[in-house]
C-alpha cells in the first residue's frame, strides 16, 4: 500500500473551492449512490416505481387539456404546453430546494458515523430531482410530438443554459438552507411556505402579460426581479415559444437576447451566491456530526 | 523514518454550548438577548503520531475527549485548530452500526457504505459475498435494515468496515457489543488486520486490552494529552488518575460540614500507635470526625497509596447506613492482614456523600506507614496460604 495511499488532511474548515471541488469529484460515486438512494427510498414498496413520477405530469396534461379545451376555453393558446413548460422546471426547483433543505438532517446515521463530504447530501437531493425532471420532461416531449408541435426551433438553444442556471440557483439556496436547518429546524417549514408564495409570484399558471397589464411597467420590472421568473420564462421561450406565433405573443419578448441577458445575470448572481452559501455550509459542516 | 499513518498535530476542538439552546428561529428571536454561548474545549493541543502498522489505544475518563479525537482522525468532525494527516483508507467503527439508511435493504446499504468508504462498485462486488458471509446475514441481505435486530446491524457494520481493505481502522468500543461468538470473531479479525500491517487506533476502557494488543497508547485528561508513548507508562498513569477520581477526591471544594479531627495508625491489637507493620500483619486505623452541622448519610473512606502515588486499595463505611450524623464519631478500621510488599505507604482519609460528588473533608495521602520485613522472592503481595501435600 505504499504507492497508492490515500492521503487525507483534516483541518479547520476554510473553503478552497478548487481543491474542494476536486475532492467532491473524487467522491462522485457517493453522490450517485446517495441520489439513487433518494429515488429508491421514495418509490420503495411501490409497484410502479419511477413511473409514478411520470404519471404526475401525464395527469396534469390530460386534466388541463380537457378543462381548458372544453370547459373553460383558456385565453392562453395551447395552455397544457404552456403550463408544463413552466411547471416542470418549477417542480425541479421546489422539490430540489426543499429536498436539499432537509437533506442533512435526513441523512440518517450517515453524518455522525462516517466521513464523507457533506455537500454531497444537498447535491444528491438536487441530482435526484433532476433525474425525476428528465422523466417528466419526456412526457412533455411525447405530448408535443403526438400533437405535432414543433420541438426544435431557434428558441431551443435557451433550454440547456436555462437548466444550468436553474440548477446553480437551486444549489445556491439549498446549500444554505441545508446548513441552517441543522440548528434551526423550522428552516424546512419556512422554505415550504416560501415556495408556496413564490409559486404564485412566478409566471407558471398565468402569462406575464397579465402582470404587465395589471401592475404597469414599474410593477412588471419589480416582478422580474424574481430570479425564478426569468428562469421559467426562458424555459417557456425554449419550449412553448416555438409552438405558434400566438404562443410567442404570450411571452414578454420575441427575441432571444432578452432571455439570454437575463439568464446571464441570474446565472452570475447564482454562482456568487453559491460560492457564499457553499463556504457557509462548509464552515458549519465541521460540526454537523455533533449537532445532529 | 517512514511517514506516520496517522499524524495528529496540535489539534484543538471547540464546541459551542448553548444554554437554553434555541432550536428554532422563533425561539432564537425570542431569546436573542438571553441566549448565552459558552465555549467548551473538548480537545486542547493534542499531538501524537501513530507509525504505520501499529496499534494504538486511546484511554481516558469519560468526557476526556477520546471519541471526539477519534471522530476528528476519522474526518467526521473537523478540528477548530491544528490538523490531522492520515495515509491510507480509513474505516471507522463508531458506536452501534455504521451509517445505514433504514429504508434501504442490507445489500443497498452495503454498496452505499462501501462507496462512502471509498470503494468503487466493482471493488464492492468483489467483496460482497465475503461481507455477507462474515455478517452471517445471507437470508436477510435483501430485507430493509429497519427490520434488522441491533445485533444484525452491528454485524453488518463491522463486516463492511473490516472488508473494505482499510489501511487505518478506527474502533470506538464497538467490540463490546454483539454476542460473545461474534465478539470473538471480531477480535480475531482485528488481530488478522494487525498481522497484515494495518494501522489501528481504538478507544477503550478495558486497560487489559491495551496491554494485550497495543504498541502504544495515549491518555487524555480533560482534552489534553496527559501521557503518551509506552503502553506501560500510559496505563500506570491512567490507573493512578482513575483511582484518584474513583475516590472522588480529585479537585472538589471541601464543604467542611464534617471534619476529620484525628486519625491514627495502631498495631494489630488496636492498642499502641505504630507506623511500622510486618508484611501480612494486621493494623488498625482509627479516625475521629466531627459534624459541624447535621449531615445526612455521610461515608467515611480510607485508602492506601504507594509512596509514588499509585493507588492500592480502598474501603469505606459505604455498606453502613450512618443516617443523620450530629456531633462526633470514632471509626475503627480493623485491617486484619495487610498483604503488602515492603515499602512506604500512605493512608488517605476522606468524608463524602454517597455519590462522592460532595466531599466534606479530605486528608490526602497524609498518614505514612512502612511495611518492613523479609518478603520472599519477588512477591508483590502476601497471601496467607495453607499448603498441604498428600502422598497418593
Amino acid at each position: 500500500m505504499s504507492d497508492d495511499v490515500l492521503v487525507r488532511t483534516n483541518e479547520p474548515p476554510r473553503l478552497r473551492p478548487v481543491a474542494r471541488f476536486r475532492e467532491l469529484w473524487r467522491h462522485r460515486e457517493i453522490l450517485a449512490n446517495l441520489s439513487r438512494k433518494e429515488l429508491r427510498v421514495k418509490y420503495k414498496s411501490t409497484f410502479l416505481g419511477v413511473t409514478w413520477s411520470m404519471l404526475n405530469p401525464v395527469l396534469y396534461l390530460v386534466v388541463f387539456y380537457v378543462v381548458f379545451t372544453y370547459f373553460i376555453p383558456a385565453r392562453t393558446p395551447n395552455f397544457p404546453v404552456y403550463l408544463l413548460s413552466g411547471l416542470l422546471p418549477w417542480a425541479l426547483f421546489s422539490t430540489g430546494f426543499a429536498g436539499a433543505t432537509v437533506s442533512v438532517i435526513g441523512g440518517g446515521n450517515l453524518v455522525p458515523k462516517v466521513a464523507f463530504p457533506h455537500e454531497t447530501l444537498p447535491l444528491a437531493s438536487i441530482r435526484a430531482q433532476t433525474v425525476n425532471f428528465f422523466f417528466q420532461f419526456l412526457v412533455l416531449i411525447a405530448f408535443m410530438l403526438v400533437f405535432g408541435q414543433p420541438l426544435l426551433h431557434r428558441g431551443t438553444v435557451l433550454l440547456f443554459p436555462a437548466l444550468v442556471v436553474l440548477l446553480l440557483f437551486t444549489a445556491a439556496l439549498g446549500m444554505a438552507t441545508a446548513a441552517w436547518n441543522v440548528r434551526y429546524r423550522d428552516t424546512g417549514y419556512l422554505v415550504e411556505l416560501a415556495l408556496l408564495a413564490w409559486f404564485w409570484a412566478t409566471p407558471i399558471v398565468y402569462p406575464t402579460s397579465f402582470v404587465a397589464d395589471n401592475l404597469g411597467l414599474t410593477g412588471f420590472r419589480l416582478y422580474l426581479l424574481n430570479p425564478m421568473a426569468n428562469i421559467i420564462l426562458s424555459f417557456q421561450r425554449a419550449l412553448y415559444g416555438g409552438t405558434s406565433p400566438q404562443a410567442l405573443d404570450q411571452l414578454p419578448a420575441p427575441g432571444l437576447t432578452w432571455y439570454a441577458v437575463r439568464l446571464l445575470v441570474v446565472g452570475a448572481a447564482s454562482a456568487v451566491l453559491l460560492l457564499l452559501s457553499w463556504r457557509m455550509f462548509f464552515r458549519r459542516s465541521g460540526d454537523f456530526a455533533e449537532e445532529l | 523514518m517512514a511517514e506516520p499513518a496517522v499524524s495528529v498535530a496540535h489539534v484543538s476542538k471547540r464546541f459551542r454550548l448553548y444554554h437554553e439552546r434555541p432550536s428554532s428561529v422563533k425561539e432564537r428571536l425570542l431569546r436573542l438577548r438571553r441566549s448565552r454561548v459558552e465555549d467548551f474545549w473538548a480537545l486542547r493541543d493534542v499531538a501524537f503520531d501513530v507509525p504505520e502498522g501499529q496499534t494504538w489505544g486511546l484511554v481516558g475518563a469519560n468526557g476526556s475527549g477520546k471519541t471526539t479525537l477519534l471522530k476528528i482522525i476519522g474526518g467526521i468532525l473537523r478540528p477548530t485548530e491544528g490538523r490531522v494527516v492520515t495515509r491510507g483508507r480509513i474505516a471507522a467503527l463508531l458506536e452501534l452500526g455504521a451509517g445505514f439508511h433504514p429504508e434501504l435493504s442490507g445489500r443497498e446499504n452495503v454498496y452505499l457504505n462501501a462507496s462512502i468508504l471509498g470503494l468503487s462498485r466493482r471493488e464492492t462486488d468483489r467483496h460482497f459475498d465475503e461481507i455477507v458471509a462474515f455478517a452471517e446475514l445471507e437470508e436477510f441481505i435483501d430485507g430493509q435494515v429497519k427490520y434488522y435486530s441491533s445485533g444484525m446491524f452491528v454485524r453488518l457494520g463491522f463486516a463492511v468496515a473490516v472488508h473494505v481493505d482499510p489501511g487505518i481502522l478506527l474502533i470506538d468500543e464497538v467490540l463490546a457489543v454483539g454476542d460473545e461468538a461474534f465478539q470473538r470473531k471480531c477480535i480475531q479479525r482485528v488481530r488478522e488486520l494487525q498481522r497484515e500491517g494495518r494501522t489501528i487506533v481504538f478507544v477503550t476502557h478495558a486497560v487489559q486490552q491495551v496491554h494485550q494488543i497495543c504498541d502504544g497508547a495515549v491518555m487524555l485528561d480533560h482534552g489534553r494529552v496527559r501521557e503518551m508513548g509506552e503502553v506501560a507508562d500510559v496505563i500506570r498513569e491512567y490507573r493512578l488518575v482513575m483511582a484518584r477520581q474513583h475516590i472522588g477526591f480529585a479537585r472538589q471544594q471541601l464543604t467542611r460540614d464534617m471534619e476529620i479531627t484525628a486519625a491514627e495508625t495502631l498495631d494489630a491489637d488496636g492498642r499502641r500507635p505504630t507506623s511500622v507493620v510486618q508484611p501480612g500483619a494486621g493494623m488498625h486505623v482509627q479516625v475521629e470526625v466531627r459534624a459541624n452541622r447535621p449531615v445526612d448519610d455521610p461515608v467515611i473512606s480510607l485508602a492506601i497509596f504507594e509512596a509514588n502515588g499509585e493507588f492500592v486499595w480502598r474501603t469505606g463505611t459505604g455498606d453502613m447506613q450512618l443516617g443523620r450524623v450530629e456531633g462526633k464519631l470514632r471509626i475503627d478500621f480493623n485491617m486484619i492482614s495487610l498483604p503488602l510488599q515492603e515499602g512506604r505507604y500512605l493512608f488517605t482519609v476522606g468524608i463524602h456523600d454517597r455519590s462522592e460528588r460532595i466531599v466534606h473533608d479530605l486528608h490526602d495521602q497524609r498518614y505514612p506507614f512502612d511495611v518492613t520485613g523479609t518478603l520472599e522472592d519477588d512477591n508483590r503481595v502476601v497471601i496467607p496460604v495453607g499448603t498441604k501435600v498428600d502422598r497418593l
